[in-house]
């Protein structure tokens, strides 16, 4: 109308012509699009990582990525609290990661999201800890390269077992017995975390099942696994379990912080812990639970997949092969600077000086002694299935049979959908 | 970016000019500013509204896990799923009691709040301000503070803290559902966020009763106080009244920040219906068809809902029906 064109003059049309153009300035500066300019040398890459709780790891994985000259890496560090979730979403837009860590789990093989790298690892798959290997390897095609292995266990203050003369536990009913004999009015006696998500495979582990039997059939559900739920909720009701900590288990605090006399933790937080706690430190396995039960560790870790379906897959591979493969001394770093992790590669975990005597030696025994590595067929759906256990049976008090139950069914849809 | 220039100009303008023009140019242009308004709007809602939901029903009847391009048509067995799912109906059970809490309760307090600050004489506007302020603040903010700060389960969490100077034992708030102290988290932290907003609606609706009808009573001898409330006050704010309890309902429909920041997916309780979805489609599962198939059963529940509370209340028949 003509109102409206008489006011479309010069003026106005440039005006909106400048805001226009300031917010594509605006929108091109917050253009976070995970492919920051940098020196622009042939290819771009872009590598996920979680965010790591200690000190320095940022900086160096930006560090190592710089050093590589063939790329140009950027890295996108994801401090959400499910990586898992954005992850698997990114895997689906056009946004990928060409690279990024996780645990090896099959569905991603299935899906065709993750490349085969059984070529670059085949010349050094023997200085590989074999376990790590075959954790990866599905078919005979191994698709991720282990980057750490992160043992996970108890860690407890001597003093307080000391002083309300407790034995360090070797069974289940010990550690809940323990538990509430180390209960004062301002510290509790156990930690698990907040949710209990880290004790389920432990729990299963240590009751002597496995998650899934070797033919990828549900392996957990037994009358021991039963038992071990039980007592667990006895140990949730009493009052000696730290609950609603402000972090949870993955983090140092609790137990640094004075909040529990043992915490469920992870060999990554052992610097931090021995910085606040000093000598005042123990670590011991999760506890066998019923009569033929075994003491267990879970042995996580992270490893870098390549993502299948990016644009620069040989490039990614590459990268991966220079850093993970080649670059030892990055590997290490990596390993031992920041957190205590354990070198997945013989050569450099011999080595790796500060890992051998002390508390962290004792971990690297506990590692060696009773660990048990990921299954490639536990996947992350599996994982979810049994925080409804968890949460079921032992922080709701419901049967754990019935709870069990609910579970092979979620499970079995699972594996059939994985299996046929 | 354009209509910010021209804002104000344009809708009194036709009736002016309609004279020296010729009608057809004037049908053309006025068709022409239709679409120049209205088009950016349209095709933000089309791509970003109309072909997701498209999208989702199309999806809703594939295998699609791990991917948005599914091949493999499974007809309704997403559905047949979803429907006996029970963690799936048993959110729809959890949004019933989490409503049934919220709609009252923050329809209560927020006309408490609005007809305290109506009366007050002095610092009104720094009242209203007050209670209006925590609208702006973030539900992902807000409920890290009720579940880190607030309600932490150690004996230095505020709510530990009051607790103990009565001599009572720390509660873990959120890890024990058993009593169900996680319902006074996630009530508290939306009653904070939303009763703000509310009150400023009920503010205005306040604001337009003419004070002639509480002269008028008082005539009559009506006692102000309840009285006055309940027949005249009362009566006067149905229509916003009806306005604020829809939104509530919606609103409560779509929660999902507080839930799962505080209660996280790894509970089996307080799990909400976006929650369950969110876990089946985005989480670990990666299932978009299943979720697919509970978004569309969940979009028709709230549009069935939506019309017969409109039936029952009358919103949107206008004035006069009242």
């Amino acid at each position: 109308m003509s109102a409206l064109s008489s006011n479309w003059d010069r003026r106005s049309i440039f005006r909106a012509a400048a805001g226009l153009g300031a917010a594509g300035t605006l929108a091109a500066c917050g253009g976070n699009n995970g492919r920051g300019g940098g020196s622009g040398s042939g290819k771009q890459l872009t590598q996920y990582f979680h965010a790591y709780g200690e000190a320095g790891v940022e900086q160096a994985v930006k560090r190592y990525a710089k050093a590589y000259t063939k790329a140009d890496v950027s890295t996108q560090w994801i401090t959400s609290n499910d990586y898992e979730s954005k992850l698997f979403t990114a895997l689906l837009t056009k946004q990928a990661p060409d690279v990024f860590e996780f645990h090896p789990q099959i569905q991603l093989v299935k899906s065709g999201q993750v490349a085969d790298l059984t070529d670059i690892i085949a010349p050094v798959k023997d200085d590989f800890n074999a376990a790590d290997i075959k954790s990866h390897t599905f078919d005979g095609k191994t698709y991720g390269i282990r980057m750490i292995d992160d043992p996970q266990f108890f860690f407890y203050r001597k003093s307080m077992l000391e002083k309300a003369n407790v034995s360090v536990p070797t069974t289940l009913d010990e550690l809940i017995e323990a538990a509430d004999k180390l209960t004062t009015s301002k510290v509790k006696g156990l930690f698990l975390g907040n949710d209990l998500h880290a004790i389920e495979l432990p729990l299963i582990w240590s009751a002597g099942a496995e998650p899934l039997t070797e033919k990828n059939e549900i392996g957990y559900h037994t009358d021991a696994v039963v038992g071990g739920l039980r007592r667990l909720r006895k140990l949730f009701t009493s009052g000696n379990l730290l609950l609603d900590a402000p972090t949870d288990f993955w983090d140092p605090s609790a137990i640094s912080q004075g909040l529990c006399a043992i915490q469920f933790c992870g060999m990554w937080a052992m610097p931090a812990m021995q910085q606040a706690l000093g000598d005042d430190l123990g670590v011991f396995a999760f506890p066998k639970v019923g009569s033929s039960g075994r003491p267990s560790v879970y042995n996580g870790g992270w490893s870098m997949f390549v993502n299948a379906k990016g644009s620069n897959v040989d490039a990614a591979k590459e990268y991966v092969k220079w850093l993970w493969l080649d670059q030892k001394k990055y590997q290490e770093d990596f390993g031992t600077s920041y957190g205590f992790h354990i070198p997945p590669r013989t050569s450099i975990a011999s080595q790796a000086e500060k890992l051998k005597s002390g508390l962290p030696a004792e971990g690297v025994k506990l590692f060696n002694t009773y660990g048990h590595f990921d299954n490639i067929s536990w996947t992350q759906a599996m994982f979810s299935a049994w925080d409804g256990v968890i949460s079921d049976s032992v922080r709701k008090g419901g049967d754990p049979e019935a709870a069990l139950d609910a579970c092979d069914k979620k499970i079995n849809r699972e594996l059939k959908k994985l299996f046929g | 970016m354009s209509t910010t220039t021209t804002r104000g100009t344009a809708s009194p303008a036709p009736a002016k000019v309609s004279g020296t023009r010729p009608r057809r140019g004037l049908r053309a242009s006025n068709t022409l500013n239709f679409w120049l308004f209205t088009g950016p709007f349209l095709i933000g809602l089309l791509i970003f509204v109309f072909v997701p939901i498209g999208w989702s029903i199309w999806l809703s009847f594939f295998d699609a896990r791990f991917t948005v391009t599914p091949s493999n048509f499974v007809g309704f067995a997403n559905y047949r799923h979803m429907l006996t799912n029970s963690d799936f109906t048993g959110s729809l059970v959890t949004f019933t009691v989490f409503a049934a809490f919220i709609v009252p309760t923050t329809w209560a307090l927020s006309l408490g709040l609005a007809l305290l600050v109506n009366r007050l004489r002095f610092m009104r506007a720094f009242f209203r301000s007050v209670f209006f302020l925590p609208t702006a603040c973030s539900y992902v903010a807000a409920a890290l503070i009720w579940k880190m700060a607030v309600f932490n389960g150690v004996r230095f969490g505020l709510a530990n803290t009051v607790l103990g100077w009565f001599g009572i034992d720390n509660v873990a708030w959120i890890s024990n559902p058993s009593p169900p102290w996680y319902w006074l988290v996630i009530v508290t932290v939306r009653l904070w966020l939303q009763a703000g907003f509310y009150m400023i609606l009920f503010l205005a609706a306040l604001q337009n009763i003419p004070t002639e009808l509480y002269e008028a009573a008082s005539i009559d001898g009506a006692k102000s106080g309840w009285q006055t409330f309940r027949y005249i006050t009362l009566p006067q704010l149905r229509a916003t009244s009806t306005a604020v309890i829809l939104l509530l309902l919606i609103a409560a429909y779509q929660a999902f920040d507080e839930f799962y920041n505080i209660i996280t997916t790894r509970a089996t309780w307080g799990q909400t219906p976006l929650m369950v979805l969110y876990k089946t489609a985005l989480g670990a599962n990666q299932d978009y068809g299943s979720g697919s198939a509970g978004a569309v059963i969940l979009t028709l529940l709230i549009c069935v809902i939506t019309l017969f509370q409109g039936k029952i209340m009358g919103f949107g028949r206008g004035e006069e029906s009242k």
